[in-house]
């Protein structure tokens, strides 16, 4: 027993001596943690939009030196998609680099959640791409949250347009059936509103099916769907859960062409397992993929060639997780640029700065040509008012090899969404008694 | 040398029957808490107070919870993290519904909720032991969050299921920053610890144990098996319901029911089996390897590549981090099977005869 009291006193040594070793941090350094997970059941997601955004990094300061001569540094924590977890790597990244924590992506909307408050305490801002709270996208009541690109409600209103334009107009839509498959989580939760908003509108019925986490077992919710004979399935899943449901709707036979899904359940690792089941499956994305853009080609030559890329795998470059991730790299690196444009130019900037960044930040067609982007993302344009700044999203359809796109960047309807989301926002802030700011007073 | 009880006399009852009989380990203590209220909050920062030692107190109390009725009572449950849902939840509505009530009488009213759900799930352990009993308290798992999800009232009918937790404002005091919401915490924790230890010295506590050797011989000597059993589950839930309402409002801030998934029940079953069945300190033992460790091991994989200028790919010092964890677990299990606070205790013997042991 003895030496293994020995051992704990030992490892409790190191625990003290530990941090010494940690190299001083340069001071002409940005730093951005990468808080993601590479193991567990969503890894896939984790590794592979961790290691994009790292990719285009690496890809800045090989190439350029960095942004305007700062470094882009970063370090890996390990979330395994759970909340307290998350946290924890929040707390321990937020004080690193000469200016702490610079922007954070959560990766998982519980966690966007849990950090919704932290981080507006401790200035920094929270960069949930494509997921987390939608309502932060009314930035008078959520100044450190952006859910940039599109949230969930315009991206469900995207997608009944889409239906709509393929049943040929809106006016078709009345007494379709629609089911709706959600992951039982609160991501999953997220549109049922916006949906039955939608129903009454354009008079479809809708039904809400839900499949308990992780999802793995499917057989009774597609009967339920056997029975209502849908005419539309959207799928909102997630990780394991995807593949699941279009081996269970090939099973009870229903085409998978008209099965849309969310953009999480729109990337190579959701329809490969599902083999010739994901045949015909469309998908919304609003990053696309390849490697033929010339950003990615930048990535290719600057970091692959030399072996420095973060995916081990190199058939997975220029996956629709990856090209996410390169995406918000490039979000990233735009709102720091700009941050810098208005507070020094190549000087670390701070998470307040930042903040000040991504809600001036305006990337049109011009800067994506630019940037070698063009077609990779739509441009985007955040204010005070909007966090959310594009909206639009594209559809995609598997053609059992790979993911071709059947649209043009489809709009939300933002008719539908900005009133809901300003309704829940104004909740909130009742709830938390904070006074919205006055966006004309903003500089 | 220093840690012997020679020439401490008890001359009354109330000196004999004191919880720690032993002045050093009163010195101990009374230093313990010292360092928790005073020094803890002075030193430590944001990072070491809101993300390491506030949860490893919350979990520590759940802990505390179960090991009240699996370690003491005998009767296995894989309800806790359904309890501590149930005191999350409970208190954010009793906060939002009677907000007049205060944030203590919250907790407490979301405590005896819990106990009431416990009270009903507990009902089985009347009839079956052991492992079936432990299948049938499954069933309050997924009630519950089945039942949180699906009726919106709990969540106040938010959209996405989430509660997030109001702020803690006693008697106009507000507790915002890490360390004021540790204190809150401490505070919360120390009190029931106490009592839990003063419980389990009582009758109720021996009638526990009694039930837990021998449900039979206990009830022949006159111990009250219904009673006895539905009392332990209703305390156990108390102060697991107690723990999810820090868990919510102390630790996360926003909370979904996901959040309390029978993963998180294992995690709290694991902690007092590597802690100590049946011991106190064992709860806080075992909270602590659980929790923080796996904490440890990620940064000390840091330190290595960043100190030893070895590069390993990221997966695979996350999937490691899950191995060495593992693996210490069954290496703690032979080495003591009776928990980390069995190595305590056997400790403490060998000091009373240090530095001349026989």
């Amino acid at each position: 027993m003895k030496r293994s009291t020995l051992a704990i006193g030992a490892l409790a040594l190191a625990a003290v001596a530990g941090p010494a070793l940690n190299p001083a941090a340069a001071q002409n350094e940005q730093f951005i943690p990468a808080n993601f997970y590479w193991v567990g059941p969503y890894a896939p997601g984790g590794s592979g939009f961790g290691g994009g955004m790292i990719d285009y990094f690496a890809m800045l300061n090989e190439r350029d030196g960095g942004i305007n001569g700062v470094k882009l540094t970063w370090e890996k924590c390990e979330t395994e998609y759970r909340n307290d977890r998350g946290v924890e790597c929040y707390e321990r990244s937020k004080k690193k680099g000469p200016t702490g924590a610079t922007v954070v992506h959560p990766l998982s909307t519980g966690i966007t959640y849990s950090l919704i408050e932290k981080a507006t305490a401790d200035k920094i801002p929270v960069i949930s791409m494509g997921y987390g709270r939608t309502d932060a996208a009314d930035g008078r009541v959520f100044p450190y949250i952006f859910p940039l690109i599109t949230t969930y409600w315009s991206q469900n209103t995207a997608k009944i347009k889409f239906i709509g334009m393929k049943e040929g107009g809106m006016d078709k839509l009345k007494g379709k059936k629609i089911v709706n498959i959600y992951h039982d989580s609160a991501y999953g939760k997220e549109t049922i509103p916006v949906l039955d908003v939608q129903a009454k509108k354009y008079g479809f019925q809708i039904t809400h099916i839900a499949v308990p986490h992780p999802g793995n077992e499917q057989q009774s919710q597609w009967l339920q769907v056997r029975q209502i004979r849908p005419d539309w399935v959207i799928l909102r899943g997630w990780g394991v859960m995807n593949p699941t449901a279009l081996k269970a709707a090939a099973k009870v036979g229903f085409p998978r062409t008209k099965i849309v899904g969310v953009w999480w359940s729109g990337a190579e690792e959701d329809v490969i397992p599902a083999g010739d089941a994901a045949k015909g499956y469309i998908a919304a994305g609003f990053n696309l993929p390849g490697t033929s853009f010339p950003v990615m080609q930048e990535v290719l030559k600057h970091v692959y060639k030399k072996g420095k890329g973060d995916l081990e795998d190199n058939a997975r470059i220029g996956s629709i997780y990856h090209t996410r991730g390169i995406v918000a790299g490039i979000i990233t690196t735009e709102a720091i640029r700009n941050a810098q444009s208005r507070f020094g130019k190549g000087k670390p900037m701070t998470g307040e700065q930042v903040r000040w960044g991504i809600e001036n930040l305006n990337i049109d067609e011009k800067r994506l040509k630019e940037l070698g982007a063009t077609g990779l993302m739509q441009p985007l344009r955040v204010s005070c008012m909007d966090h959310e700044g594009g909206g639009a999203v594209k559809f995609l359809q598997w053609d059992g090899r790979k993911w071709t796109v059947i649209t043009d960047w489809i709009a939300a309807d933002q008719s539908i969404v900005r009133p809901m989301i300003e309704a829940s926002a104004a909740q909130y802030a009742k709830e938390k008694s904070i006074t919205p700011r006055d966006c004309s007073k903003e500089k | 040398m220093l840690y012997r009880e020679a020439g401490q006399f008890k001359s009354t009852y109330a000196q004999d029957q004191q919880i720690f009989p032993i002045r050093q380990d009163r010195i101990a203590i009374g230093l313990l808490l010292v360092f928790a209220f005073v020094v803890v909050p002075l030193i430590g920062d944001q990072y070491w107070l809101g993300a390491l030692i506030t949860p490893f107190l919350i979990f520590a109390l759940a802990a505390l919870g179960l090991n009240i009725l699996t370690g003491y009572a005998g009767q296995l449950s894989l309800g806790t993290a359904a309890f501590m849902a149930v005191g999350a939840f409970m208190t954010y509505n009793f906060v939002l519904r009677l907000p007049w009530l205060g944030i203590i009488p919250s907790m407490i009213l979301a405590g005896l909720c819990a106990a009431a759900v416990g009270i009903v799930f507990g009902l089985p352990s009347l009839r079956i032991k052991g492992f079936y009993l432990a299948v049938a308290t499954l069933a309050c798992q997924f009630f519950v969050l089945w039942a949180l999800q699906r009726f919106g009232w709990f969540t106040n009918y938010s959209s996405s299921g989430v509660i997030t937790a109001q702020q803690i404002v006693i008697f106009g005091v507000r507790f915002d920053t890490p360390a004021e919401k540790y204190l809150f915490t401490l505070a919360i924790v120390v009190v029931m610890a106490l009592a839990a230890k003063n419980l389990m010295r009582s009758e109720t506590g021996r009638a526990f144990m009694a039930v837990r050797d021998m449900d039979v011989a206990a009830s022949v000597v006159g111990i009250p098996m219904m009673q006895t059993k539905l009392l332990a589950f209703a305390i156990s839930s108390f102060y697991c319901g107690v723990a999810g309402a820090l868990h919510a409002f102390c630790y996360l801030g926003t909370v979904e029911p996901e959040a309390y998934t029978l993963d998180l029940s294992f995690r709290i079953l694991f902690m007092i089996i590597i802690g100590g069945v049946g011991s106190i300190l064992g709860s806080f033992l075992g909270a602590a390897f659980i929790t923080l460790f796996p904490i440890f091991l990620n940064i000390a994989s840091g330190w290595l590549s960043h100190g030893f200028g070895v590069e390993i790919s990221h997966a695979t010092i996350s999937n490691l981090e899950l191995i060495i964890f593992g693996g210490l677990i069954i290496f703690f299990l032979i080495a003591e099977p009776n928990g980390l606070a069995r190595l305590w205790q056997i400790t403490k013997e060998k000091l009373r005869l240090w530095p001349f042991p026989h």
